[in-house]
This record gives structure tokens, sequence and C-alpha cells, in this order.
């Protein structure tokens, strides 16, 4: 249980003023200029030290990521681009959507942070098309911060410049795969590149860039302020540390995006801050821990289950988003996983063939193993399929599509299989 | 080398250049690695979408793409792990699902199928999907997309490639598809039907339509590939002629220097013309009491009604007879000979020879009069050499191109994909033509200046470059002579004053003329534009003056490249179809140079220049000449001011023609020998580029038709001279102890290597691409800079005749239309002739787009439908000559430019107004 003084993310719901004058209130734009001026190394070496790992999905440690971009004296005359991936489109997510309207300036200051430590100017934040009221908050708080002399020359005081742009995508979710984020960013068609060369190397306009979530730019001025060992004391272990927000939905009373530490208990984040699972534990069918893309796991694995990444990795699942999508014993998973099928294939830029032929293939096959209008042996072939589009695909949305499905095998086959069989025995 | 790169295919060590994928290794190791989205021509970039060619990478997590992914150091690379044979086997399977079964497929023997088969998947346990609809609009390509796998080589063909970003892919995901402009027919897009994309299709989801049987199945398939070259264009694209049973089935681009596998719509698809019923199959000798004269028609599908057959022998010796007996009677000087650019430089030196050895007069010229004599008069006045300094792929090394008085997307469109290219990778393009055209998308500037101002204009460059010192002065001082009056002489031409002349504003000249000072490395590109006026030799001198004040000659990426227009016309020019040359540019006056050729040739020469080709016309009209022999041109179409060539045609007391079909020249010919075309022949060509490239014989000859240099060696015999070649081999061996140019170049070595470039310092080395980076071949060894003063063009317009007439050619034919209007196919795409006009002009007159129009000039009229054109200027009329229904040549001016003796084509005074027939019906 996270204890409230360890929050980062004090206005998560709203309940106090956005703007910068609120912000500074919870401390936000406190020494910043001075841990820039302490320099790209130590910044990265703080963040290293805190144990921080991407929270968009992947979970890479930010502090190595950052120590990608060019050293100072390895610069070849390029820019650096810090890009922020705001297009939280992972079904189920919608924690830096909160974030982004209720607390803006955490982000803004983490950019210009997170710029400085990996030795850019420019920053942009590409955020989801369909979140207005989000893009023009946060280009209100880069107005205010502009004007209060925290961004573009000097910024913070802290010697370096550094400029901020919001960018707004328009609708596909592959822009969130960061590649395809870069290439929609310059204004081309959103399609994934191959890799490598990987953004550090080759990015936006073919020059070095990170991509990072919102939410891990956005800890980053709180780890700083109350240094790394602050954070890296909170968590499960050395490997999975911090805070996270969780988004929790699904067959829950009481839906609700939660800050919480790092490894809680499945049974006891849901109890505790989504009044538990609607019937009671017991009516648990099963849940999908980290957003859209990850397997499912059945209700016999959860009373336990430590949320962090490691240990839902070692259940063959994944933290993911930590969007946290709970299915009552009412839940028809089939169907449900069909239709996480069709969304896939609905967002596939259709570039690769695994991808664009595959997840079209998976949701029919889906769609039939529903009522049960297939042989038993199409389960296998499904299966076969999806392990041959995870992993031979461009970008992640392969594996994104192919996941679920396993998931679904892997715990469901029983039910697969009675549907079929009661099919054929009525026809 | 260093930096070669180690690394680990299935077990064996091997090495990688930098940049090379993991694929090319593999493929230089003889390891097959499928693949479909991965073209392994030149310029088609890897993309790595299809996933057939995946590859298993140890310690990473993913498979990895071995066409686009470049090894590293100690990287150990699996091609056949079962892990990867999987994927690939399933990425097979899952493109089979959507596809036709083979055996109905639209191409059975497709590059899909073929790997299919190697690697042993066939069928797919995948349902498949509804089938997208077959696209029939366009005539000569089939688009049948039901067999599509959206691996994107047709984009990148159309967009990256000849660069005319007509097809796109649409959609996302499983809804992606192919489409051509917004989702239109092809047939109504804007393609261009270069069929990049059809030979680029792995699927035969894009076919050449005529290979389809009307199930949209393929049933043609070639038995025999030849090797040759394009018989259209300077461009001189390397082609494969794909042949069954004795007929030209289809066309594939070869990857030769100037065109890297790429072609125009004209060589993929324009070449049925040579099985055309109107093809001539027998001599034929004038029926008796059929008159000549200037308005002589004929229907080219009826020679019998005015000809009658005749045998080789009878033929030979009634030709050949005439011919002997005016040089007998009235003197060599009564003699005269056309050669043709579209043939051989073996026939072209046969035919030269002939007249000057065999009729005793250098009365021998060719279309090149027609088209960059002014170009070559002016560049061999200050360099020294008339051919290109560079070819025009140096651009990819450009850093600014000058494209001017040329059309180079309809008139030499594969030489227009590398200026695309180049202004793609962002080299700046400048364009200049008082029309405007396609390239003006990827200019940077489009100088639309006043028809026939060039001198102005270019002028005002030069002032611009010397008065701001922008020039190279070091260039100037060490390889020029003459700047002091260059310099004085444009001193008074400056932008202000010049604007008011070509209509351009000062500022964009002197923005341009700075810029292409300034460029590190800056080309220039000119075509009939410049050369076809009565100061096209200046405008030409202006151009050469840009180059060598600012040194941006014999570097890469620099040069003078005037844009040669027919297929052989450099190499027919330096065989010595030229009445003051004889093989390379040697002067038919200078004694010794004579003296040389008497010796070589056995036979006393003409020692004076002989006459032009409206020289020739003209000097028919006055009676001083009475025979002519015409190889494979088409004055009567061709010449400016038709009528009166065509006056003079049917004037003569004997004219033997030599063509492939019954042209408007052979209206009114005594005797027409049938001859070959170009698949159908053996010989040498030389391109725009200076490249010597060798055409292979894919056909035999319609009927009794024979071989050019046969016909012209018979000739030869019958008149008095002992040849006895026994192939154009023998022909080129003897060109080549007459000709240094060719030196180190030899038969067998163009047979091996396809294409050699002139000047070749070793018979192992390549040729010179770019020359004349250490000084001219001038008598000091450095280029004269020549001066021009502004004239006007020869007829200019009046009240009577208000308007600019001009004229040329347009992407779909060639020329006087004698063989593309004979190709199904670009007939059907341009089947008619009409007059551009703008859209101002045509309200003006209250004409509507397809009325039919009469344009009239002082040497006569044509009726023809009316286009409306956005590109044509107001006041101006723009008449494409290739159709005999409305010849433009009847209205040309035939002034001529007192230097190169070319006529101006591009600039007349003219009128129009709706047709009698029109405007009677519209009241």
């Amino acid at each position: 249980m996270l204890h409230d003084r360890d929050r980062i993310f004090t206005n998560l719901y709203g309940f106090h003023d956005w703007k910068l004058e609120g912000a500074r209130d919870r401390g936000d734009w406190d020494q910043t200029g001075d841990f820039i001026k302490q320099g790209r190394e130590w910044i990265c070496d703080q963040v290293k030290a805190s144990g921080l790992r991407g929270r968009g999905g992947a979970g890479f440690p930010t502090g190595l990521k950052w120590t990608f971009m060019p050293p100072e004296d390895r610069r070849d005359g390029r820019p650096h681009y810090l890009v922020v991936n705001a297009d939280e489109s992972e079904p189920g997510t919608c924690k830096d959507r909160d974030i982004m309207r209720h607390d803006p300036h955490k982000l803004v200051e983490g950019s210009l942070i997170a710029g400085a430590a990996m030795g850019a100017h420019v920053g942009y934040i590409y955020i989801r098309g369909e979140f207005i009221l989000e893009a023009e908050r946060l280009n209100d708080a880069i107005a205010e911060a502009y004007d209060a002399g925290l961004l573009g020359k000097n910024a913070a005081g802290s010697g370096w410049d550094f400029d901020l742009y919001v960018h707004r995508g328009a609708g596909a979710y592959i822009c969130g795969e960061e590649t395809a984020l870069l290439e929609s960013l310059e204004g081309k068609k959103g399609q994934p590149r191959l890799k490598p060369p990987f953004p550090a190397n080759a990015g936006l306009y073919g020059c070095p860039t990170t991509v990072n979530n919102v939410e891990t730019i956005a800890v980053v001025p709180t780890i700083l302020r109350r240094g790394p060992e602050w954070f890296a004391g909170i968590g499960r272990d050395d490997k999975n540390t911090g805070t996270k927000v969780f988004c929790i939905s699904g067959h829950v009373n009481n839906p609700c995006n939660v800050e919480e530490e790092m490894g809680i208990s499945l049974r006891e984040l849901i109890d505790t801050h989504a009044g538990g699972v609607r019937g009671g534990w017991d009516n648990l069918l099963a849940v999908i821990p980290g957003g859209s893309s990850v397997p499912c796991l059945p209700a016999d694995v959860c009373h336990d289950l430590p949320m962090d990444f490691d240990s839902l990795m070692g259940l063959k699942s994944g933290l993911g988003t930590a969007a946290v999508i709970v299915m009552d014993k009412s839940t028809d998973i089939v169907k449900a996983i069909s239709r996480i099928s069709k969304f896939y294939m609905h967002e596939s830029c259709g570039q690769c063939t695994p991808c664009r032929e595959g997840t079209g293939w998976m949701w029919r096959v889906m769609e039939r193993l529903v009522t049960g209008d297939a042989e038993i042996g199409e389960i296998d072939l499904l299966e076969d399929v999806s392990k041959q589009v995870e992993g031979h695909t461009i970008c992640a949305l392969g594996d994104a599509a192919a996941w679920p499905i396993q998931g679904l095998i892997r715990h469901f086959r029983p039910e697969l299989e009675r549907r079929i069989n009661e099919r054929k025995q009525a026809a | 080398m260093t930096d070669k790169i180690t690394f680990t295919l299935d077990g064996q060590p091997v090495e990688a250049a930098p940049g090379e994928s993991i694929w090319q290794v593999a493929q230089r190791h003889e390891v097959a690695i499928p693949h479909l989205c991965w073209s392994d021509t030149p310029g088609y970039r890897a993309d790595g979408n299809c996933r057939a060619c995946m590859v298993e990478v140890e310690g990473e997590r993913v498979l990895a793409a071995s066409c686009i992914r470049t090894p590293t150091d100690g990287m150990v690379v699996k091609s056949g792990s079962e892990r990867a044979t999987k994927a690939r086997d399933m990425v097979f399977e899952m493109l089979l699902a959507d596809q036709p079964q083979q055996a109905d497929s639209h191409d059975p023997e497709s590059r899909l199928w073929d790997w299919s088969h190697r690697i042993g998947r066939t069928d797919s346990r995948l349902p498949s999907r509804e089938t997208p609809a077959t696209d029939s609009s366009h005539p000569a390509m089939a688009v049948n997309l039901d067999a599509c796998i959206h691996c994107n080589l047709c984009v990148r063909a159309c967009r990256e490639v000849q660069v005319n970003d007509v097809i796109g892919m649409a959609g996302r995901g499983h809804e992606a598809k192919i489409v051509f402009d917004m989702d239109d027919p092809m047939g109504v897009s804007t393609c261009v039907a270069c069929g990049e994309c059809v030979q680029a299709c792995p699927t035969g989801a894009l076919m050449p339509a005529n290979l389809l049987d009307a199930a949209g199945k393929r049933t043609e398939f070639a038995d025999e590939q030849v090797h040759s070259v394009c018989p259209y264009c300077g461009v001189g694209c390397q082609v494969t002629f794909n042949v069954k049973d004795g007929e030209l089935l289809y066309v594939d681009g070869r990857d030769g220097p100037a065109n890297e596998s790429r072609l125009c719509v004209k060589g993929r698809f324009g070449f049925d013309y040579i099985h055309h019923a109107h093809r001539l199959t027998t001599p034929l000798i004038r029926r008796e009491g059929v008159p000549k004269d200037a308005y002589t028609d004929m229907d080219p599908s009826r020679p019998l009604d005015y000809f009658r057959e005749a045998s080789w022998e009878e033929a030979l010796d009634v030709a050949a007879t005439g011919l002997r007996d005016i040089r007998d009677q009235s003197g060599s000087g009564a003699l005269a000979g056309f050669g043709s650019a579209k043939g051989s430089n073996e026939e072209a030196y046969l035919f030269q020879k002939l007249v000057r050895a065999g009729f005793g007069t250098n009365n021998v010229d060719h279309c090149t009069r027609l088209c960059h004599a002014s170009s070559v008069a002016a560049l061999m006045q200050m360099i020294g050499s008339g051919a290109v300094t560079a070819p025009f792929t140096a651009c990819e090394d450009s850093d600014l191109m000058i494209v001017i008085g040329a059309n180079p997307t309809e008139n030499h469109p594969v030489a227009a994909t590398f200026f695309k290219q180049s202004a793609k990778r962002g080299a700046e393009l400048i364009v200049m033509d008082p029309r405007g055209q396609a390239l003006k998308r990827h200019a940077a500037h489009m100088l639309q200046f006043k028809p026939g101002s060039d001198v102005a204009m270019l002028n005002a460059l030069l002032n611009v470059i010397i008065t701001e010192e922008l020039y190279d002065r070091q260039y100037v001082e060490a390889q020029t002579m003459g700047f002091e009056q260059l310099r004085d002489h444009v001193a008074d031409f400056t932008p202000e004053e010049m604007s008011k002349i070509c209509g351009i504003d000062p500022d964009t000249l002197r923005t341009v003329a700075r810029k292409y000072a300034r460029a590190e490395k800056a080309i220039i590109f000119w075509g009939m534009g410049i050369s076809q006026h009565v100061h096209g030799t200046d405008n030409a001198r202006c151009l050469i003056d840009l180059a060598l004040i600012t040194g941006q000659i014999g570097r890469p990426g620099t040069g003078l490249h005037p844009l040669r227009g027919q297929n052989n016309v450099q190499g027919a020019s330096d065989a010595g179809l030229i009445p003051m040359f004889y093989p390379d540019y040697q002067l038919v006056d200078d004694g010794e140079t004579r003296t040389r050729f008497e010796e070589a040739w056995g036979i006393e020469l003409d020692p004076n220049r002989g006459l032009t080709v409206v020289e020739i016309v003209n000097a028919i009209i006055a009676g001083d000449i009475r025979g002519m022999y015409i190889m494979g041109e088409n004055p009567a179409m061709s010449d400016p001011d038709t009528n009166h060539a065509r006056e003079a045609l049917a004037k003569l007391d004997h004219l033997v023609v030599q063509d492939l079909f019954l042209t408007e020249t052979a209206f009114h010919a005594d005797v027409i020998l049938p001859a070959s075309a170009w698949p159908e022949k053996s010989g040498t060509v030389t391109n725009t580029n200076r490249q010597v490239q060798i055409g292979r014989p894919a056909l035999s000859p319609p009927g009794e038709a024979q071989q050019d240099w046969w016909i012209i060696q018979e000739i030869a015999q019958r008149i008095g001279l002992d040849w006895a070649y026994g192939g154009p081999a023998d022909v080129f061996a003897e060109m080549a102890t007459l000709m240094p140019s060719f030196a180190n170049i030899t038969w067998d070595r163009l047979e091996r290597e396809s294409a050699v470039t002139y000047p070749c310092d070793a018979p192992d080395q390549p040729g010179n691409e770019i020359v004349f980076g250490e000084g001219f071949p001038t008598e000091s060894g450095r280029a004269q800079l020549a001066t021009a003063i502004p004239q006007p063009p020869g007829e200019v317009p009046d009240d009577d005749y208000p308007m600019v007439l001009t004229t040329g050619r347009q992407l779909e034919h060639w020329h006087t239309g004698a063989m593309t209007r004979r190709a199904a196919t670009l007939d059907a795409i341009e089947p008619e002739a009409a007059a551009s006009l703008s859209p101002t002009d045509l309200q003006r007159m209250g004409i509507a787009a397809g009325d039919t129009v009469r344009v009239e000039t002082r040497r006569g009229a044509i009726e023809l439908a009316a286009k409306v054109d956005t590109a044509v200027p107001t006041g101006m009329i723009f008449i494409p000559f290739c159709f005999a229904e409305a010849p433009a040549n009847m209205l040309t001016n035939p002034q001529l430019d007192p230097d190169g003796k070319i006529p101006e084509f591009k600039f007349c005074a003219a009128r129009v107004e709706k047709a009698a027939a029109t405007a009677a019906a519209a009241e």
C-alpha cells in the first residue's frame, strides 16, 4: 500500500487547481533549473538509480534509454529530440489522460528535464487526437511555462534552451507505436519503421530521438526532488520500483485510476480502490492485467498476484500499461477476446504481411470460436498462426494481436472445445 | 578495402561490404532466401514489409528481414533455421489464401508462384476473402488486385523510381489497397503508362494486358529473350525483347547505363508497329501513269494501287540505274541522300560512304539538321566537340540542374526520371521554357519566358554573374579565351533591360544566376526549344558561356548536355551523315583529311561541302538536284513548310525510298525498298550520353524485306563500288579505323558488355563519362567564349497572324508517327491530332475543347481538334507534328539559323479560327 505522502500525482482526480500556481503549490517547478545545471550525466544517473522503467508498456529502464542518445562529446551536429508519446489508445488505459488534464505541469517540467538529460533543445508531445481538453490544458500549461520563463531560452534559469510543442494525432492507434508516431509527426502516413536503426540513432527527421511515455516523463521531477533512493524504496524489489498509476475497469464496483505501489497484489488493488469485484472475489473469472494486448489470467492465479513487470511476465502475461480489466463470471471470455482481436485487425497499418493478413484471419476464426462453429483442430491452427505473427512483424502490433489469443487458448481451451462440441451435438 | 564486416551466415564466415544487406551477401554466396517485396533491381530500396525473407539472428528476440537488415561484425545469422523457415512458410500460406489457384492465376509463372514452389508451400489452410474485380480500363495494362500481396513494389516503382506519383497505398490494415490517383480506374488516372509497375509486380496483379485471355489468365509466354536497345529516343534504354513464334510479345527494361531497367510507354508498349499490316514486304516500283505532285495522297494499306511488286533484282537495278544515270548525265551534284538517325551506326556510315564515294557528292544529311545542328555548331565552335560533356545521369551528383527548352517527361521520359529523383534528393531544379510542363512540379524556379527571347534571358544571367563577380576567375583564366569581349558584350544586358524582352522579372533572373554560379555542381540540359530557332546557335552559345565562366563543366555533377532526340542521332552524326563532315567530324574541305579518306576508300572525293536538308529541298525546286536516295526519313512530314518539301520530292526525276511503310515521303518514290525494323537487326547505336550500345536481332524481317546494310551495299555495287561487307561487324571494324572516338571499342567488346562509353582509354577500361576536366580538344586547348545579340524570330506575329505556333512531340508518339501511329496501344492512348491552346484564348475565341479548329500560317492551313492546355501561355498554339491527317509542318517556317542551318520549328506567326464545318454547325 502506498502512503499518501509518497504519492506523486496529488491532483490525479482534479480536485485542485491544474494551473501553474496550483502546480507550484504541489511542489512542481521547484529546483528545476538546479537539477539541469548538474548536467546530463547526473540526471541520467539519478533516473537510473531510481529504477524507473518505461510506463508505456514495455518497461525498459528509462535512465539507460536516455544514455543511448549521443553524449555531448560525440554529437555530430544533428539536433536531438525528445518526443513524448501521449497517444494513449490502448483499450483499458486512461492514466496519461488524467495526468495531462489534471496535472499538466508535471509533464511539462518533466519534458524540460528529460530534454536536457538527452541534449535536446526541442520536445514534441504527440497527443491522441481525441484528447481535446487535454491538448488544450497542455497548451495552456506550456504557455504559462513560457510566460514564467520555465520554457524557452534559459528555461527555468537552467542555462538550457528548450522549446516544447504539442502535436495532435489524427486517430490512428498505430501512431502510438514510437516509429509510426515519428512518421506521423513528420507529416507522413503513420506506419512503423523497420528497426534498426533505432530512434536514438535516427529518429525524428533522421536525428537522435528518444520517445517516452507521459507517465514516465511526469514522474522524473519528483524523483529528482525526493531522490532516487526514495523512489527505489517503493515497490516489490529493485527491478520493480516506484509508484504506478493503475487503471481499473470492467466488473468492479468502482472503476478508477489510482496511483499505487509497484507490486501491490491484484486483490488488494481491486478491493481497496475499486470496491471489489462485482459479486465478490469468488465471482472473478479472469483479468487482463496490463491493457488489451497482454494475455489474460484466470481467477485461480489472481489471488496473490503481485502487479509488477517481472511477476506478470513470469506468468506469461505482462504489466503493460497497468490497465487492469476485470471480468466476472458473467463474461463471455471468448467474445471478449474476439472483440480485442477485431480491434487489432482494425488498427493494423497493413504494411507487413503477418499482421495485415494474420490479424484479420485470427479475428475471423475467433468469431467462429465464439459460436463454436469451428473444428477442434482449428484451435491449434489458430495458436500456430498467432505464434507466426508474434515476433515476425515490423512492429509490436503483431505481438499485441497474438498475445490475447494465446492467453485465451492457454487458460480457456476447455471452454473453446466445449462450445465446438456442443454445437456439433446440436447439429 | 577496409570496413569489411565479418559475420557468420549458416555457419560459414562471410564478409559484407558496408551497406550490403544480409540478403545480398547470401545471394553472393548462393544461399537462396525467398523474397517478394524486395526487388534486386537498381533504384528499388528494400522495404522489409512482406516478411518472406526473415532470418534468425542469434541473440535477438524477433526475426530480421534479411533484405533490409545489414549485418554487424560478429553477427550470427541462420537463414534456414526452423523458426525462420516456419515464419516464411506462414507468410506464403497467408498470401496464398487470397490468391487465385495457380492454374487459374493471372500469372502462373509469377515470382510469387516461383518462390512458393521453391519453398514447397503452394496451398493454404486459411480461408480466402472476397476478391476485388478486374480493372481493364487501360489499353496496355490489366489490374487484377485479387493477386495483389501489398508488397508496395508498384508504389515504389511509381513514386520513387519513375517519380510519377500515381500509385498509392490507400486504406489501412486489411483494407489497404493499391489505388491510382484518388482511387480512379487506371485508364482514366494520370498514369503515363511507363509500365514500371508491371515490371516490378511479383504476382501478376499488374500485367501487360496483351498477355492475358478474356478471363484474365495469362496465356502468352515467351520462348526467347533477346537483349537490345530501344529504337525511340536518344536516351538509349536497354531492353529485352520477349519473343514467341516470330512475334514480339512484350518488352522488359534491362539494366543499361542510361536506364537502369526503366522504360517509358513507347519503349515498353510501342513495338507492335513491326507486325502492322502496313509493313512493306516486297520491293515496289511505281506504276506507269501514277502522277507525282505535292498533294499526292495514298492509302498506306493499299500500296499495290500505286506500285507494282518487283523482284529485289529488278528493284535494285531500277533504283541504282536511275541514280547512276543522273550522276553520269548531270554530275554528282545532281544527287543527294538522306540517311537516318533511326538506323545503326553501321548503316549511317555505309550510307554516307555510298553518297560520298558512289554518288560523288557531299550532299548527304539527316534529321540531326532539324534537331541539334545548332547546338553542335556552337559546341564545335566553342569547345571543339559536339557531344555532351557528361551523361544525363551525372545529375545524380548535381546540386542544381537547369532544364531549358526541353520537355523531358514527354520526350526523354527515362532521363526525366533521373532529374526528378535528383530533385527529390534535394538538388535544385530550374526549368526554363515558354510552355509549362510536368517537371515544373519538381522545380524550385519555373521561368516561363516569352517565346524566342532565349538570348535576352540568358544574356541577363551572364550579366549578373559577371557584374557580381560570381564567375570562376581561376577557371576562366586557365581554360577559356574571350572573356573580356564577353564581359563587355553583356555589360548592357542588365536584368532590368532584358526583363522587358523575356518577361521574367529581374529579381528572379538575379536569383537564378546567383544560384547557378554559386552551386558547387550544376549541370545544364537543353532540347529543341533552344536549337530550333533562327538564333538556335546563339541560344546554345549563351548556355555554353554560362557553364564556362562558372567552371560548371568537366567535373562530376556538372556539364553541358543537349538531350539528343533520335535513338542514334549522336551515332549517325559521328558516322558522318552530315554534309560538311566525314566520320568523327573531320572536315570534308580539309585537304589532308580528304586525302586520308580517299586513300581509305580508294576513290576520289568531292572537295566541297554538301547541302543540308532544307538546302537540298530548295536545290530540287531550283532544278539542281534531280535524284535522291532516302533511307528511313520522312521529310514530307518532318521538314518545315512541308508543302514546299513535298513539291520538291514530287519534282525529282528519280526517288528511291527505303522504309518500313508507305510513308508520306514514299508517296513520291519511284522505287520503294522494304527495309528491316530495329528489332530485326544487328547493329550499334550511340545515345545522348555517348554510350555505344549493341542491338541484337530478335526477329526476321517480314516477307522479302531485307537488312538495310545489305540494301545499301547492293545499290553501291550497282553504281560501281566493289563493296563486300559480310555484315555490320565488318562495317564497324572499318569505322573504327577511321574514327578515333571508337578507339578501344570493338564489336566483340560490345557483344560482351552491351554498352561502352566513348572516349575510352583502354580495351579493359570503362569509357570516360565526364570529359574536359583538363582542357578542350581545340587548337589552343582552351574553350572559346562567344557572344550573342538578341534577335527576333524569323517571323513575328502581326495583325493577320497574331499568335505564335510552336511544334514538338508528345509522350506517346514518335516524330512523324510512322511507327507509333501503327502501335496499337500508343495510338489508343493518343489517337487524334489536337492543337493545344490556353483556356483564355479558347474562351476569347468562343471555341470549346474538342471543337475542330483551323490553324493557318503563311504557308498553309490544317484542321484539327482544339485541346485546352493550361501549360500553354496565352497567344500560343502547340501542335505535335506526328499526325499525317493534320501535319503541323505544313505550317512551320523554313527559315534557317545561319550557322546550324536548322529551321525555326519552334516559332512562327499563325492564326486560329473555328473550322468552317464547326462554325456552320453552330449557326
